[in-house]
């Protein structure tokens, strides 16, 4: 069937027990929904959960257990189902198969499946004889997995150790020759060494870039925002300010606390604005400066504070309690410019091990979202005060959050979401005469660029406002954060 | 790296007034101190050695990716071996040289590439250099083998690249689209050039050996198969070599052509102000409608367009009547405070940074704005996507272009602002051999000139008539 470049890809993983699989599959998934890719994982073995509610033994994944084939057959159809679903009816762009699709009579009933439904197959293999990481992997993720919650660790480490061998003999790994017609990624050795086999477009590019350059190395990523700024005190967003003294206040404490943590060959990062080269200057390491880590750019708003937003520019305030994620400041930037341009530092937080970032507001929002698989919806509302530590520790699939306070006052800066009333949408079905002249229309010297890809138009807006429909939030519920 | 002093003392920032970065002190040498957009990932400087049979493209590979590691800001020089075998032995005469069992040419052949390393080591200690990109065949272990100790010795990272391909069509397409045209076969008939080099590639294969899985697994390597349909990865060690490998990964040699073009000319443009978000004047629209008439007359296979977010870009495509796909990256530089103004009001309100702005017009950043060098590094995944497809027109800005263009054309940082990207002129770039042919369209729609050269007093204290000489007219 006729692939068009914008079809749905389906990833495929391949590889025995413990090797990775899952962890790669959430870790993509992740990654892929962050730079805007709707992704979602479908692991068969929780469906192989659902259908058999208790686990036994090992026995259940013999090869000789006809049984067992038949519903582990039915799970594989089962969540290919679900896949069909999410990619064509869904708005699913990727959808991960987490499997051990060892055999290769198993991966060509998924490409059937894949022909037929008009998605593009990605195979992911991960290949691995360590038996030290294979021993690391059951340790983090097997022993707690629900399977063994009634089993002691040596029980259920042998248990999954036979797991393991009743897939072995029936294993045949991605060919060089026998695939060469596929498109697949062969992991070798936790990323040692890689085979890459007919790449066939972008998304396929970009995965395997970031395949590449993720690692399992444990260390810890510490996130944090600049100390105090001027600006800050003075409820004002954006510009380029100093830090106030218990701004500075906060950079030696940062210099304690880090000693106490003993990090070895810590990397610091910053972006190019003052109050985050301040602060890492009394940190007395070196740091690296990258324009990317930038705040969020407010274009025309620079410097206000919320209220001069609301009077200058009561829409734009609106509709950027709409949707803040997409919302862009005239002449400014959105969450999500800020994703795209955060991206590389991403990619370069996964190559790296310790790393301390010293960022912004909005920044830190981003990059916590990647790390803590949060929404859209709720990336441009995470909570990162100032003077406050994040130590995120990637464990099992997920990463360990600490908050570490160092204890110096600041003000808050943090917004929330304001109930907005009414959705503009339902407002405009509700009425049918949308022509009217615009008289409390604000001054739209600036070009109005609030929708760059929600759809809705400026004129709806208008219409909204002439007829009363107060889109600006009611100064007293406004939940301005509180300043001097 | 930008270092810090340690001790108590907390010295004052302030920004540097060309890069506009800041820094503990004034008075530091600017130059060690990049302050770049971005950071600094090479240490020890890293040596890519390429491995493989004549005509299997180590030398467009190494070109390649020395202009593109140079663009992006990563002081690259490539060596190749075969320029100094021609040095030293001023006459080809035939593949005779290259028998395995011809001592004499041995000999030579061993000295020039010692006389290339030696080189390498110069353009790192002496020349600042952080990636050499050692071009030869470096077939055998024994050769690699040295070259390792070399680099050993000195604190080198060595990253191999071996192409591989067995197809006969690729081989001889290779070699006619850049033997026969070598200063090796510059007096002989094609037949002749190509019998002869193909016993020159036979002189090397009984001794080849492959980077080996087993034997080679400790050494950071990538291995291309047959253009890049297969890649075999191993130990990445750092950054950069994790950056090179993507690189290699998205470029392919399929033939196609990038067309540049900028937006119609725009009210803004008339008025001799620089940035904004205009419309385009009647006379850029009419370049719009000449623009599509050209492309349908292109007859171009497949052809994507690409606009930046501004409206002047969007307007331009939208006479295409055709799918296009908006790239915030590609946005005009931001002149930060002088958004709108005219050349006279920068310089009346902003004489400094005009001049600075002369001074180091790469490294300029506008104040709360941007410099070409950072629209270099904002421009990289748009380069990464245009080596990755075929057919693409760009329609974007003045210094978007001169930055894509100089990229395209090998062009390095000092003259890439300058270079000349006037309006209602379509730029078509068409990769032959080891470069890009270009031609160039002017779609015959007057426009004003945008294109302002370096004055010849570039000093903070100039008279304001020196700063406005070479001022482009205007409204």
């Amino acid at each position: 069937s006729v692939c068009m470049t914008n079809c749905p890809t389906l990833i495929v993983t391949v590889g025995l027990p413990a090797r990775g699989k899952t962890y790669i599959s959430k870790k993509l998934t992740r990654y892929l929904n962050w730079i805007g890719v709707p992704t979602r994982e479908f692991n068969v073995g929780q469906y192989r959960r659902e259908c058999v509610k208790i686990y036994k033994s090992f026995e259940f994944f013999r090869p000789d257990n006809e049984e067992g084939l038949k519903i582990r057959r039915q799970c594989a159809s089962a969540a290919l189902n679900d896949v069909r679903q999410y990619l064509t009816e869904d708005g699913g762009q990727v959808a991960v198969f987490d499997a051990t699709n060892t055999t290769r009579e198993r991966r060509d009933t998924i490409i059937q499946f894949a022909e037929q439904n008009g998605f593009k197959v990605f195979f992911v293999e991960s290949v691995c004889e360590d038996p030290d990481v294979i021993q690391e992997n059951i340790v983090q993720v097997k022993l707690g997995s629900p399977d063994y919650t009634n089993c002691n660790t040596e029980e259920a480490a042998e248990d999954f150790m036979k797991r393991i061998k009743c897939y072995e003999n029936s294993y045949e790994p991605l060919d060089e020759v026998l695939d060469r017609d596929l498109s697949f990624i062969k992991i070798m050795d936790v990323g040692q060494r890689y085979l890459v086999n007919r790449v066939l477009d972008h998304i396929q590019s970009r995965i395997v870039y970031y395949l590449m350059n993720i690692h399992i190395t444990p260390r810890s990523i510490y996130l944090c925002r600049h100390g105090e700024s001027e600006l800050n005190v003075n409820g004002r967003i954006g510009g380029d300010s100093g830090l106030t003294p218990r701004g500075k206040e906060f950079g030696k404490k940062l210099s304690q606390f880090l000693q106490t943590q003993g990090i070895s060959d810590l990397k610091v990062w910053t972006s190019q604005m003052k109050r985050t080269i301040q602060t890492a200057e009394s940190l007395s390491v070196p740091y690296e400066q990258w324009k990317v880590l930038n705040e969020i750019d407010a274009g025309v708003c620079e410097e206000m504070m919320y209220e001069e937003i609301q009077d200058h520019f009561p829409l734009e305030f609106a509709l950027r309690d709409q949707d803040k994620y997409r919302y862009r400041y005239p002449k400014g930037e959105s969450y999500e410019d800020l994703v795209q341009r955060l991206e590389p530092v991403i990619m370069e937080l996964e190559r790296q091990e310790n790393v301390l970032v010293i960022c912004h507001q909005a920044v830190m929002r981003c990059l916590l979202a990647y790390f803590l698989d949060k929404t859209a919806e709720e990336l441009p509302y995470l909570k990162c005060p100032l003077h406050t530590v994040l130590k995120l520790t990637p464990v099992a699939y997920g990463c360990k959050v600490e908050s570490i306070s160092l204890n110096v006052d600041a003000v808050n800066t943090h917004r929330e979401r304001p109930e907005v009333g009414i959705s503009l949408e339902a407002h405009r079905r509700a009425h049918t005469h949308p022509q009217e002249d615009g008289s409390v229309w604000p001054d739209m010297a600036f070009s109005p660029r609030a929708f760059s890809s929600t759809g809705c138009t400026v004129q709806a807006s208008a219409f909204l406002l002439t007829h009363g429909v107060n889109l600006t939030p009611n100064p007293q519920h406004s939940k301005h954060p509180t300043r001097k | 790296m930008i270092y810090s002093l340690k001790g108590t003392n907390q010295k004052k920032l302030t920004q540097t007034p060309l890069l506009k970065i800041w820094v503990p002190w004034m008075g530091c040498s600017l130059n060690r101190r990049r302050g770049s957009s971005v950071p600094q990932f090479c240490n020890s400087p890293t040596m890519i050695v390429m491995v493989g049979l004549p005509a299997r493209g180590k030398t467009y590979i190494s070109k390649k990716l020395t202009r593109y590691l140079n663009w992006i800001g990563v002081p690259t020089k490539m060596f190749n071996v075969g320029q100094y075998r021609r040095e030293a032995v001023k006459i080809y005469k035939n593949f005779e040289f290259f028998k395995p069992d011809n001592e004499e040419a041995m000999k030579i052949r061993k000295a020039c590439a010692t006389a290339a390393l030696k080189d390498v080591a110069a353009y790192f200690s002496k020349e600042q250099g952080q990636v050499a990109v050692f071009d030869a065949t470096n077939t055998t272990r024994e050769r690699r083998a040295i070259i390792l100790s070399y680099a050993k010795e000195r604190g080198y990272k060595v990253f191999f690249v071996e192409s591989i391909c067995d197809d006969p069509e690729i081989i001889a397409e290779n070699i006619k689209q850049v033997k026969f045209g070598s200063p090796d076969y510059v007096d002989r008939d094609i037949d002749e050039a190509l019998e002869d080099f193909s016993r020159r590639i036979e002189c090397y294969r009984a001794s080849y050996m492959p980077m080996d899985d087993e034997e080679d697994r400790k050494l950071s390597y990538i291995k291309i198969f047959d253009v890049g349909s297969r890649y075999l990865v191993n130990r990445v060690q750092d950054h950069i070599q994790s950056r090179i490998v993507y690189y290699l990964m998205n470029i392919h040699v399929t033939p196609r052509s990038i067309y540049l073009s900028r937006h119609g000319e725009s009210e803004l443009n008339l008025l001799g102000r620089i940035g904004g978000d205009s419309g385009l004047s009647p006379r850029g629209q009419k370049y719009a409608n000449a623009l599509a008439t050209f492309i349908r007359g292109q007859n171009i296979r497949e052809l994507k367009v690409w606009t930046s977010h501004m409206k002047r870009t969007i307007q331009t495509a939208e006479a295409l009547g055709v799918q296009y796909e908006q790239w915030k990256a590609l946005n005009e530089i931001d002149a930060g405070v002088c958004e709108e103004l005219t050349y006279e009001e920068i310089q009346e309100n902003f004489p400094e940074e005009f001049a600075l702005r002369d001074q180091d017009k790469y490294r300029y950043r506008y104040p709360k704005g941007e410099s070409y060098e950072d629209l270099v590094h904002r421009l990289e995944p748009v380069i990464m996507e245009l080596e990755r497809q075929e057919n693409v027109l760009v329609v974007c800005h003045q210094a978007i272009f001169r930055c894509l263009l100089a990229y395209f054309l090998d062009k390095p940082a000092d003259e890439l602002p300058y270079l000349r990207c006037p309006l209602h002129t379509v730029l078509k770039l068409t990769p032959v051999a080891y470069g890009c042919k270009v031609e160039s369209f002017f779609l015959n729609i007057e426009a004003v000139n945008t294109h302002r050269e370096r004055p010849v007093n570039v000093d903070i204290n100039r008279n304001p008539e020196e700063a406005l000489l070479t001022v482009p007219e205007h409204v």
